[in-house]
């Protein structure tokens, strides 16, 4: 028997762990002696007060999605990859040297390939820690950490070193070629007679990740692959005698997650910045674990997630311009919610329960 | 390269390995109690930015350590409170706490110095300076002789600059972090708290059967926990530099976490290993660039050295490495 109902355990204790992180995240901002109600109106009108506000939500939405799906992929198989960040970097290398070397007839094409390139590369950027994970039982955790900081120092070398121009100052590869550029939400939504911010950097990457969202879904619950992937999460002793190898499935997970995390770059890379920069990644591997956890794991509520979190980004750059918050609140937040959906999940779930056990005995 | 750059290296190699030395140390005593601890790095940066903040305001260092570690407690606290009284998964709790610190720190130092996130470079008296051991050559020498200190070591004889550049003229808590590691095998392996500390986190359920809490275990390891990262980070701020600067522990709670899976959870191995990753990183800032014949090795691959290393010591090409059987499970008794 469930100690509580089904929308309880989906709806009601994401919120209420979403409440108390931005209860907590008020008295921050009140700490810091700033007004709380003025931060939150000034961080609704700048995120979703016009198209462009939409349009940036979105677009760092977009990178959230990626990596949330990452993040939730590992979670099935019950690895945590915090090596979002290091993928997607590397992901942005793999879009570069696509778009940079191959000339693209239309950027369709160019697209698709480039997505390949970037789940090729963040895949690859997976592997090695994976594979350790899997054959010596190396911490994943701690590799995936370790890989990030590998990340950093291959693109400043590769930066530095082989892809800036001859003759530039800043560590970047050259612009992409026009016929690569991708369509903004702007030139999407014009045919229909909608009119969208021209300057917000939301492209048509934000379809490809909903329909990674979809794929995602259909992977985890309605192919065998997924089946086995869930299994071996929730018990690896049970999954062995099933047949199910952990190796294989430690392995293609992971693969998954970093192919995931490394698409990302077609939204930063070849969508917005239409080049490669240092540092174009701004964190978004590791938001990815919170809108993982406040999804759980499920890609609608990794959807939701990112959109918050897509919300939280843009709300919160706009606090550091207008207010002397910086912009780190935003990773104090993170923060609270990865602590409050993730560890501290007893500390709602068990009064919650007892309520619910409550309530159905006065019933009978 | 001559014997004194050899030992100029060895000596930033042990400035260096003692934060790491004392996160280590903090890993151990609560991974051999079962707690998994991914937010050392947390909990040293955020004892590093209190300790600098507290130092530059006061003006004493010392008052500035004890608010490194209380800050360092608090989010040991809020670990233990995650990972024991509510069983949350301890990974998470680390990871969020590592975050709740990168974000905080900024926060409050962008609210009190309006430097962009660090905090004033410390005074002479806002920091730990180097003890002078007796006959060693130090800044003393140097200003009775009227003559820079590096010139009076490089006359010295070889015992006297291994002495003086080495030994002599690190701060006090380079030598409580070197203290700490017999003093953490006598607690671990001679006293009843550290044999009980052991079982807790090997079978939790023979130390509850034999009437000892788990929880107070628990939570006493976590504790000891927080108070060694508060000094690690404190000497980061303090000691090995002079202030705080944004995620100024660069992945050191990681690595000590690694070096504590390379030394197998034991004490004295783990002042190795630390000593070992410690060498790398002094080798990484004194080479910046390494010339092998014709092949220049680049800036990037000595500053990713240390992470290198680390990846290739947790793939286990140094033996198996056993971790404390009840380790990352929270303890449910029976009812």
């Amino acid at each position: 028997m469930d100690k509580m109902p089904k929308w309880a355990d989906v709806v009601l204790i994401p919120l209420i762990s979403l409440v108390l992180a931005a209860i907590l995240s008020a008295l921050v901002i009140l700490a810091i002696g700033e007004d709380p109600v003025a931060a939150v109106k000034m961080m609704v009108t700048g995120a979703l007060g016009s198209t462009y506000g939409w349009g940036y939500t979105l677009y760092y939405a977009t990178n959230f999605l990626f990596t949330g799906l990452a993040v939730a992929v590992a979670f099935h198989a019950r690895m945590f990859n915090i090596g979002g960040e290091g993928q997607a970097m590397l992901g942005g290398l793999g879009v570069a040297l696509v778009c940079l070397y191959i000339p693209w007839p239309h950027w369709t094409i160019a697209l698709v390939f480039a997505a390949l390139g970037a789940a090729l590369f963040g895949a690859a950027w997976a592997a090695i820690p994976a594979y350790l994970q899997a054959k010596r039982g190396s911490h994943i955790v701690i590799t995936t950490i370790m890989f990030n900081f590998i990340a950093a120092a291959v693109l400043n070398y590769v930066l530095v070193n082989v892809l800036k121009p001859a003759g530039a100052m800043d560590p970047a590869t050259a612009r992409f070629a026009e016929t690569v550029h991708l369509p903004s939400l702007h030139e999407l939504l014009a045919p229909f007679g909608i009119a969208f911010s021209k300057s917000a950097p939301a492209n048509v990457s934000l379809l490809v990740a909903v329909a990674a969202c979809f794929a995602v879904w259909l992977l985890i619950w309605r192919t065998r692959l997924g089946y086995e992937i869930r299994a071996y999460g929730h018990s690896e002793p049970g999954a062995l005698y099933a047949g199910i190898s952990p190796v294989k499935i430690i392995m293609i997970s992971m693969l998954i997650s970093g192919g995931l995390a490394g698409m990302m770059a077609i939204n930063n890379v070849m969508g917005e910045a239409e080049r490669l920069v240092l540092n174009s990644t701004e964190g978004a591997g590791f938001i990815g674990i919170a809108v993982a956890l406040m999804g759980r794991n499920h890609p609608f509520g990794v959807f939701l997630a990112a959109i918050l979190f897509g919300f939280l980004y843009q709300g919160g750059a706009e606090l550091a311009l207008w207010t002397s918050i910086p912009r780190e609140l935003i990773v104090v937040i993170q923060a609270l919610v990865i602590l409050f959906t993730g560890a501290l999940d007893n500390m709602v779930r068990m009064p919650l329960e007892k309520l619910f056990l409550a309530l159905r005995k006065e019933k009978v | 390269m001559d014997a004194l750059t050899i030992i100029q290296v060895l000596d930033s190699t042990v400035r260096l390995a003692t934060p790491l030395l004392l996160a280590c140390l903090a890993g151990l005593f609560s991974e051999r109690a079962g707690i998994f601890d991914i937010g050392l790095e947390g909990k040293m940066l955020m004892a590093a930015f209190l300790s600098a903040a507290v130092a530059a305001v006061t003006g004493n260092v010392w008052l500035g350590l004890l608010s490194g570690i209380a800050s360092s407690l608090v989010l040991a606290g809020l670990h233990g409170v995650a990972s024991i009284t509510f069983r949350g998964n301890q990974l998470i709790s680390g990871v969020a706490i590592n975050f709740l610190a990168a974000g905080m720190t900024v926060l409050i130092a962008q609210d009190w110095f309006q430097q962009g996130g660090r905090t004033p470079s410390l005074l002479a008296e806002g920091r730990f300076g180097g003890i002078e051991l007796p006959f060693a050559i130090g800044p003393s020498d140097a200003a009775a002789a009227g003559r820079p200190l590096s010139e009076l070591i490089g006359e010295a004889g070889m015992f006297q600059q291994i002495y003086s550049e080495l030994l002599s003229g690190h701060s006090i808590l380079v030598y409580a972090a070197f203290l700490c590691v017999p003093l953490t095998w006598w607690v671990l392996f001679r006293t009843r708290f550290g044999l009980r500390l052991r079982a807790v986190g090997e079978n939790p359920a023979a130390v509850d059967t034999a009437g000892v809490s788990v929880v107070g275990l628990r939570f006493a390891a976590v504790a000891i926990c927080g108070l060694l990262c508060g000094i690690a980070g404190a000497y980061l701020a303090t000691a090995l530099q002079a202030g705080f600067v944004k995620d100024m522990t660069a992945g050191r709670g990681f690595i000590a976490l690694a070096a504590l899976i390379f030394a197998k959870w034991r004490p004295w191995h783990a002042m190795g290993a630390c000593l070992l990753f410690g060498l790398l990183q002094a080798v990484a800032l004194r080479f910046q660039n390494i010339e092998l014949g014709s092949i220049t090795i680049p800036v990037q691959v000595m500053d990713a050295l240390p992470y290198i290393l680390t990846v290739v010591i947790l793939a286990g090409f140094v033996g198996k490495a056993i971790p404390p059987r009840a380790g990352g499970e929270p303890y449910v008794k029976e009812r």
